[in-house]
């Protein structure tokens, strides 16, 4: 028991560490069908070195609020990593209900995120927050769905019980067409959450166009880098998610972390194709894909209805 | 009605005492009649000569034609009745003091206090900053919230400030002040001599630098009666073309970028290059500075430089054709695009958009095929409209004529070009007269006007770039649009600051 403990605080570790370099791959893709050559693999962690090392500057007209933001964003992510098995692997904390728990862990994250965007009082981090809490509720209610999905499937109500050991694969066994269905809408989620094409433009220096980078704008230094390193751990999970259901698995190390990284990293290889294949949707259409996420939850649940 | 206004061609030289002086009202009858009926407005402005201060315009239907007229300290406002106006009356009243009574929007164009030291129509000192004595037009609701961009933006780019007014991400109004640029232009054309005015003509907007550089060596040469040779002509054609090439190509790039389509707007970030450098194969300028020069060129076209130009050009066509295809056949840009930002063609009409943007709305003038200089007579320009007025026109403007630039410049490097340079660079004007000259720039339609004075120093030098026009149709563009689509807008118009600014 103690030493399962112990491997899952190291496997926790491993995956804040990790968490950063996923998001290169996703540069080097994009990279790669734009014909260049692309920066480093690991660029983020030279970012990250890069901006812990800077000093951070605060506008005279913020508050206590502005400051909480980072940290409590970074801290309720790395919370939910605690929830999240990690190649199967047990997690380092886990109760009945503990997805709930960790949705909303996130929705306060996003909360603190927001609030200390409006502290700035800049009529674009308004705009920013505005569409920052329009669009996760749809993901919110996709995602619920999802889990109702789940319930039904298992009668449990934890992250483990879904995606360590052999559940996952007897998810699959159970119902699997309409799996498929959530492989997708975790898809959706996973771009609109992590702010990328075609909900949102990372790389756009277009403040007017921005979802979740415009409300960042004012921060700098290690604020900054603790964000960066939020979203990287945010990605990771959403990451994780898709990669166990792909790749579902029950192996012996080393093996299963083969699978698992390798998952990984062909969600980042996914989620890069797509931001070069196609160009963001305007902004007013957004909503309508993220339902998608929605509707194809909705779905596999009502497919499910027949089965049981 | 008959007017009283003298037709005169493109580039000619007229004798002042030509140009029909009229009493104001006459002026004002004929000017609005000619608008009314269609007309455009070239040049409109004020100038100085001796104590007296005078108007004179110059209009454009099929054919162009000037007259002038004494000033009034105060006049009936012309925009009051046909809105071409607009600008050129807030610019005299801005350069002269001139006051406009009974015009809609009388706002300061660039911000200076006026030539003739009297007392300032808007109300300002000029101690502050931008916009001085001036409230922005405001938008009132419980739910209007305003978001102002600039003067400084996060990309590198010219300095311009844009305060919208929204609802949810709607825009209802957007409006632009510029002027952060001005370096008084004008002003400098006409206190230098003549062997400095290219030097000055390639700096008012340097992505423009041939389309102004041409406007004014055809100005020259028209008041020195230097007349450049057939090969000169093809070279400066070829270089306007080049010019078009690298920027419309540019701007296709950048549409794509701002809608997250990346592969398409790296590669043409590439060709942008590469075609900048056939600029500077030819001439050892990417934006063809030092090329043009009253009288000709300073630069041959060598058979060596025609021979390697005509492969690269043969090299890059296909890849431009297939990054073309690569960008309109995608269905999310094409989605992005459409409907995005419509200027109605009677709104264009309405604000005189020239170029790109007013082919786009419908509005075929393209000064290439309507009052041709250089080599156009001889390549033929054919027609190129779009009528939705949307990005997605103002895209494919650009994509039709990037695909026409290519072949006028492989038509005109199929055989030898011979010339002589120019060395002379030192030029006397004749006295009292009157010059206009237009050429179709990148943007549309430059324009400018040289008067002399009796001892043939330069009386009044106007300068118009084409963003003058344009500026007013993206903020018509962005009224009920997203603005979040703001991006995407203002690059499918890409206009110019400091053009503007002067």
């Amino acid at each position: 028991m103690k030493f399962i403990m112990i491997e899952s605080i190291l496997l926790f570790i491993i995956a804040c560490l990790t968490a950063p370099f996923f998001s290169g791959i996703i540069l080097k893709v994009k990279a790669f069908f734009g014909g260049k050559k692309g920066p480093p693999l690991l660029i983020q962690y030279y970012t990250l070195i890069k901006l812990m090392k800077k000093g951070s500057v605060y506008s005279q007209s913020t508050t206590l609020m502005f400051k909480l933001g980072p940290m409590i964003s970074l801290c309720s992510t790395l919370t939910v990593l605690l929830f999240l098995p990690i190649a199967g692997h047990a997690p380092v904390c886990s109760f009945h209900g503990d997805v709930i728990c960790v949705l909303y862990l996130l929705g306060l994250g996003r909360f603190f995120t927001i609030a200390a965007a409006m502290d700035t009082a800049s009529p674009f981090e308004g705009m920013g927050a505005a569409r920052e809490a329009y669009f996760p509720i749809i993901c919110e209610a996709a995602f619920f769905m999802i889990l109702i999905l789940f319930y039904r499937l298992t009668g449990e109500l934890s992250l483990s019980a879904y995606f360590s050991g052999q559940h996952t694969l007897e998810l699959w066994r159970l119902a699997g067409p309409p799996l498929l269905f959530v492989v997708f809408s975790l898809f959706v989620i996973l771009l609109t959450e992590n702010s990328r094409v075609p909900v949102d433009d990372p790389a756009t220096h277009l403040e007017l166009t921005m979802i979740h980078e415009v409300m960042v704008l004012d921060h700098s230094g290690p604020d900054f880098g603790l964000i960066e390193l939020g979203a990287f751990c945010k990605l990771f999970f959403y990451s994780t998610l898709i990669s166990r259901l792909i790749l579902p698995f029950d192996l012996n190390a080393p093996l299963i972390f083969v699978f698992y990284f390798t998952g990984l990293a062909i969600v980042s290889v996914a989620v890069g194709v797509i931001e070069s294949v196609m160009a963001r949707f305007r902004m007013d259409k957004v909503p309508q894909f993220v339902l998608t996420s929605f509707a194809l939850a909705f779905f596999a649940t009502i497919i499910t209805l027949e089965f049981i | 009605m008959m007017n009283a206004f003298l037709n005169i061609s493109n580039g000619e030289a007229i004798d002042r005492r030509k140009i029909p002086h009229l009493p104001f009202a006459d002026f004002r009858e004929n000017a609005l009649e000619i608008v009314r009926e269609g007309g455009k407005i070239v040049q409109f402005f004020g100038y100085q000569d001796g104590a007296a201060m005078k108007f004179m315009t110059v209009l454009r239907t099929d054919k162009l034609m000037a007259a002038g007229c004494d000033a009034p300290e105060i006049y009936p406002s012309l925009t009051r009745v046909l809105e071409p106006f607009h600008m050129f009356e807030r610019e005299i009243a801005e350069q002269f003091g001139i006051q406009p009574v009974g015009h809609p929007w009388l706002k300061m164009v660039r911000y200076h206090p006026n030539y003739r030291k009297v007392k300032d129509v808007f109300g300002n000192h000029y101690k502050e900053d931008i916009p001085g004595n001036y409230d922005y037009y405001q938008v009132e609701g419980n739910e209007i919230h305003e978001v102002a961009v600039g003067p400084v933006h996060a990309g590198v780019i010219e300095p311009g400030h844009f305060r919208f007014n929204c609802i949810g991400e709607k825009v209802l109004h957007l409006e632009i002040q510029l002027g952060y640029q001005h370096r008084g232009v004008e002003t400098l054309f006409s206190g230098v001599n003549a062997k400095r005015l290219p030097i000055l003509a390639e700096n008012i907007a340097g992505d423009t630098t041939i389309g102004h550089s041409l406007c004014m060596a055809e100005a020259v040469e028209a008041l020195t009666r230097v007349r450049p040779d057939k090969g000169a002509k093809i070279i400066r054609t070829i270089a306007l073309e080049l010019e078009r090439l690298a920027n419309h190509i540019g701007d296709l790039g950048a549409l794509s970028g701002d809608v997250a389509f990346l592969p398409p707007a790296n590669y043409f970030g590439r060709m942008r290059g590469d075609f900048l450098n056939l600029s500077l194969l030819i001439c050892g300028n990417r934006f063809g500075k030092g090329l043009v020069r009253p009288g000709g060129v300073r630069f041959t076209l060598s058979d060596d430089v025609r021979k390697t130009l005509n492969e690269r050009l043969k090299e890059l066509k296909p890849q431009v054709i297939h990054v073309l295809e690569l960008l309109f056949l995608a269905s999310t840009v094409r989605d992005r695009f459409e409907g995005c930002g419509c200027v109605s063609t009677i709104d264009a009409d309405h604000l005189g958009l020239v170029g790109p943007a007013g082919r786009a709305s419908g509005l075929p003038y393209d000064v290439r095929r309507c009052f041709p200089t250089e080599y156009y007579d001889e390549v033929g320009i054919s027609e190129n409209k779009k009528t939705t007025g949307d990005v997605y026109a103002r895209a494919k403007v650009r994509y039709d004529e990037v695909l026409q630039s290519i072949a006028v410049i492989h038509s005109l490097i199929q055989n030898p070009v011979e010339t002589k340079t120019v060395t002379v660079s030192n030029f006397n004007l004749s006295p009292s007269t009157f010059v206009v000259t237009l050429n179709e720039g990148w943007r549309g339609e430059v324009s400018h006007l040289m008067l002399t004075d009796k001892d043939g120093k330069i009386l009044r030098y106007k300068v118009k770039d084409p963003s003058f026009h344009n500026w007013n149709g993206l903020a018509m563009a962005l009224r009920n649009t997203g603005i979040s689509d703001f991006p995407l807008n203002n690059k499918s118009f890409n206009l110019s600051y400091c053009g503007f600014d002067l």
